[in-house]
């Protein structure tokens, strides 16, 4: 007889995103690009039918990739894979699980298939990860099953300066929480609208109960080892990579930037030569922000 | 008695913290000059792939390999494992591992994420009861030479052992919140 063995347990779930931490998860769009990564040293690839600048150039509606776009990718690779599903579209979440995908996104990149709820993770075996613009955000996520929080930044943009606004709002309240009195929870709990177990477990523990990445804008060495100083454990480089003129050197760079972010030497060494980034925008000049989706 | 913990990639920070709260003197290594100061390691779980590389661009894959050949005491869990064992089945073919524990791995040898699981685990030796295994995409352990001490088994598969002084876990005790299996280690290395 096998020996007994429990699945989907939230240690399961959420050990998973820690053993990505200090790594780069990166945005791919085929199988040729999923081999990119993992050369170059990706911990995980996100498959995506369209990198968020593309989403944000050609409109219309995003929505989950097709089934043999993904297992292309599973194919190609032996690191994680990870899907995108809409905001609170469940059963989109299902067939990601179905395919085996290793971790969910349910992403605002993609257009949004419910305006107030978002899916119930713990019902589900696959962890999820969820983007988070500030406390509340994350801790509304976490409270619906959510095992890992990115920071959302702006995707498709290739800009840092909202991915630095997020991250300072969400561990700024964190610090704030922690060196509050008990009393205040509660109110903090009213004003976040989260749940009061959540924030009385963060002002304990001085941080969230699940692993906080960064993502949204990540285009150069330096941009990861930004955020990684101010306190991510992780970062999601979307567009950064592959809309660069040198994706597979850019993507070691980035890999190794995350590693060694404290060491302004290391970062300086392989930020040398990387060719073109990719273009950018400035966050005043676009017609749709991808970070307020999300409620 | 100083017990590093290798922090290019991966749960590094529970295995630090684990040995801390043991009251061990804790460095992490991502450098080879920090590596010269330990005197006993932990190989932590992680994406083995990326591990792989970063040891090779971190410079530090020949100082560990002479070090472990030379017996630095050392617990590898999972990706730890990996990189440790002489063989690799399912791995990327330019993934090398530094051969210094004589046993076979798969990797992910138990499946995707999906079916990732926790299972009680009977170690041998270890007083107050089962330990609790936490298995992610974890590596299975097809075969192990003479010199390696099987503690424990699932399904009839070594799970945690020692080749002397360098021991192995395919699960996770640094995310399982039992400090029992740091506890042995350092009780036998320091």
């Amino acid at each position: 007889m096998a020996d007994e063995r429990t699945t989907g347990t939230a240690r399961v779930k959420r050990g998973l995103a820690e053993m990505l931490r200090g790594g780069v998860i990166m945005d791919v769009v085929d199988a040729q690009q999923a081999k990119i990564a993992e050369d170059a040293g990706a911990v995980a690839v996100m498959a995506l039918e369209r990198v968020p600048s593309d989403i944000r150039r050609d409109g219309g509606v995003a929505r989950m990739s097709d089934p043999s776009m993904i297992e292309g990718i599973q194919k190609a690779v032996t690191v994680p894979v990870m899907a995108k599903c809409r905001i609170g579209h469940f059963a989109e979440a299902q067939v990601l699980q179905a395919l085996g995908v290793d971790y969910v996104d349910e992403s605002e990149v993609l257009t949004p298939a419910d305006e107030a709820h978002h899916v119930d993770k713990w019902r589900f075996t696959v962890p999820f990860v969820c983007g988070a613009t500030n406390l509340g955000e994350a801790l509304r996520r976490i409270g619906e099953g959510a095992c890992l929080i990115r920071s959302k930044g702006e995707a498709g943009t290739g800009n840092i300066v909202e991915a630095v606004r997020h991250l300072r709002s969400i561990l700024g309240d964190i610090e704030r929480l922690k060196v509050g009195r008990s009393e205040e929870r509660y109110a903090w709990a009213k004003e976040l609208r989260a749940p009061v177990e959540l924030v009385e477990e963060v002002a304990a523990r001085g941080e969230l109960p699940v692993p906080l990445f960064c993502a949204g804008g990540i285009a150069t060495p330096a941009d990861a080892a930004l955020v990684m100083q101010l306190g991510a454990q992780s970062v999601f480089v979307g567009s950064g990579i592959f809309k660069s003129s040198d994706p597979s050197k850019r993507a070691r760079a980035i890999v190794e930037a995350t590693t060694h972010y404290e060491d302004a030497d290391i970062v300086a060494k392989v930020s040398r030569g990387l060719g073109e980034a990719m273009r950018g925008e400035e966050i005043g000049t676009l017609d749709v922000k991808l970070a307020e989706r999300g409620w | 008695m100083k017990v590093g913990v290798l922090a290019l990639q991966g749960a590094f920070r529970e295995h630090a913290e684990a040995l801390a709260a043991l009251g061990a003197d804790v460095a992490l290594v991502k450098r080879p000059e920090e590596l010269d100061s330990v005197d006993a390691i932990v190989l932590p779980g992680g994406e083995s792939t990326t591990i792989d590389k970063l040891l090779d661009s971190s410079e530090l894959r020949a100082p560990l390999t002479r070090r472990l050949r030379d017996g630095l005491p050392a617990f590898a869990t999972c990706a730890g494992l990996i990189l440790c064992a002489t063989e690799v089945i399912d791995g990327r073919t330019d993934q090398s591992p530094l051969g210094v524990l004589d046993l076979t791995v798969r990797r992910n040898g138990y499946g995707r994420q999906r079916e990732s699981f926790e299972a009680s685990l009977a170690v041998r030796g270890l007083a107050d009861g089962d330990f609790p295994g936490i298995f992610i995409r974890a590596p299975v352990v097809e075969r192990v030479g003479p010199d390696v001490e099987v503690l424990a088994e699932f399904d009839g598969v070594p799970v945690l052992g020692r080749a002397h002084d360098l021991w192995f876990a395919s699960f996770h005790p640094e995310l399982s919140g039992d400090l029992r299996l740091h506890q042995l280690f350092v009780n036998e290395v320091c």
